[in-house]
């Protein structure tokens, strides 16, 4: 018996073969990087004197300098954007919410109100904080009109579509009453979006403020103008010193944002 | 005596602790906010004259400059979708090991996870014009840079979404590799991956989606694409031509999300 099973070979269907249109999709997506590498003028010796140029930064790096009294106010600054952006966006994005939410207002209103969001959200923060700065001059200003913008596209098409995902029964029930629509959309609506609002504007602020140390490399004012600065000085102490700032502001930013959803689940 | 019990029984929505919390944060954010425009500097003239500028700038940029789009605006088009599309190939290369090992169940050892996701989290808090700023002075300016810096900006991103997705993954099917002796490769090959792979998809579309709009910027800092003509208009106040790069973007990344979320809706 043990003669009869080593001499028949058994051959097993291999399940995790990919099947030919796969196999296709795998080679297109390697005929693209290679041609894509090729336009993005990929050599190998270009690689080899970047990293040398990399090696070099970072030993400029070391020891990072904190010392200098710049940081603090340029990390204020970019805190009183994000704050202040984070608040004027997501009061502006209420109403445009509502309006935006295809089961409170007729078609012709709410989709004049999506493109809005959709204007507001298809620019990169930095690119509005630009033309702001053309508008406003330089300084916070700008970066808080920038980031109002993001903040009334993120929140904006985030509540609309919670306010969409409602329960309609106690729209009704409120409507029945013979509320007016004030009144049902401060007794049907937002009981029901509340948590998930204050949610997404803790994230938002959160996003905000990762943003605000950016926009001011385009002289938005905060801490990335003072960055920006250092960099163009190779000043990589300075540089390096900012950046580790930046991330433990990120870091705790990140922490409370998860805290604040805790609290509102 | 029922008086006394239903008195008793009054029903109240949240805890002590969960007032006390929710009153906290409320607090805290009315304190921010306060702080924030007491403290504020802005000169109050650039506030009053704004709207004022707003629109002349608005009427400087109409008509918009159409014959420039093909001399300039189309390569540079394109050149932002190859530095999106190669920036998503290589962040989700780098991210997504980053993200294994920042997972609990796929990587069990405390001090992995730790400086897993501190990876994670300073990649993502060092915005794509700072990588920018780094790669342009390694590898000098263009597309290169570019795409390097959105590469290494997405890791954070691509990584916390994968590392979820992992985390969530049903244990039944990794146990019983474990039974069978895989080691921990072919578990993640066989058990983690199969699990994860929707998770894959949809992290590489959204953050490809992201990425075209990060890539419009780069240009500001001399790392190629859209925003480097955008910065050239605006540094010569071409103010028609400005506007028709911007309506550019818009279009592109009106037609990149509708092809996104199609996606989604017939893939996942």
């Amino acid at each position: 018996m043990t003669s009869a099973t080593s001499s028949t070979t058994v051959t097993r269907a291999d399940f995790f073969a990919p099947t030919i249109g796969k196999r296709l999709a795998y080679v297109g997506v390697l005929a693209y990087v290679v041609y894509a590498a090729a336009t993005l003028g990929l050599s190998l010796e270009r690689v080899q004197a970047g990293l040398g140029h990399g090696a070099r930064f970072l030993a400029g790096f070391f020891p990072p300098n904190f010392t200098e009294t710049d940081i603090i106010p340029g990390l204020l600054e970019s805190l009183q954007i994000a704050f202040l952006s984070s608040l004027i966006g997501t009061a502006l994005a209420i109403p445009v919410a509502v309006l935006a939410a295809r089961n409170m207002m007729p078609a012709a209103v709410s989709s004049a109100a999506r493109l809005l969001i959709a204007f507001c959200r298809s620019f990169h923060p930095v690119i509005i904080a630009i033309i702001a700065v053309k508008a406003v001059g330089f300084g916070a200003l700008a970066g808080i009109i920038a980031l109002t913008f993001a903040s009334i596209g993120f929140v904006g098409k985030l509540l609309a579509e919670a306010i969409e995902e409602i329960s309609k029964k106690q729209i009704e029930a409120v409507r029945a009453t013979g509320a007016s629509f004030m009144s049902v959309i401060a007794f049907g609506v937002v009981p029901q979006v509340m948590n998930r609002f204050i949610g997404f504007v803790a994230y938002e602020t959160d996003s905000n403020l990762r943003n605000s140390t950016m926009v001011g490399v385009v002289g938005a004012g905060g801490i990335g103008g003072t960055l920006f600065s250092a960099f163009q000085r190779f000043d990589y102490a300075f540089v390096a010193g900012i950046i580790i700032c930046i991330i433990g502001l990120v870091m705790i930013g990140e922490v409370l944002q998860l805290y604040v959803k805790r609290v509102f689940r | 005596m029922t008086t006394a019990k239903s008195e008793m029984q009054r029903w109240i929505r949240f805890t002590p602790a969960q007032r006390m919390a929710r009153f906290a944060v409320f607090f805290v954010m009315a304190a921010a906010i306060a702080w924030a425009l007491k403290t504020i500097e802005i000169i109050p003239e650039f506030l009053y004259d704004a709207p004022e500028q707003v629109v002349d700038m608005g009427t400087r940029m109409w008509p918009i400059d159409w014959a420039h789009f093909a001399p300039v605006v189309w390569p540079a088009l394109i050149e932002t979708l190859h530095i999106a599309a190669m920036a998503t190939i290589l962040g989700l290369i780098m991210g997504i090991p980053v993200g294994f090992l920042a997972a609990r169940n796929a990587t069990p050892f405390v001090w992995v996870n730790l400086i897993a996701k501190f990876i994670l989290v300073a990649t993502r808090s060092i915005s794509t014009l700072i990588w920018a700023l780094f790669f342009v002075a390694m590898f000098g300016p263009g597309p290169l840079a570019g795409a390097l810096a959105i590469a290494f900006h997405s890791i954070g991103f691509i990584g916390k979404m994968f590392s979820e997705g992992v985390e969530e993954a049903n244990k039944g099917s990794i146990e019983a590799l474990q039974a069978a002796g895989a080691t921990r490769m072919q578990q993640i090959l066989m058990g983690y991956w199969p699990q994860v792979k929707p998770t894959f998809w949809s992290v590489a579309l959204f953050r490809w989606d992201i990425n075209v709009r990060e890539s419009a910027v780069l240009g500001l800092v001399g790392a190629g694409g859209i925003g480097m003509a955008l910065n050239a208009a605006i540094d010569l106040i071409q103010w028609q031509r400005v506007a028709l790069i911007l309506f550019t973007i818009f279009i592109v990344v009106i037609i990149i999300e509708a092809v996104v979320t199609q996606i989604r809706k017939r893939v996942i």
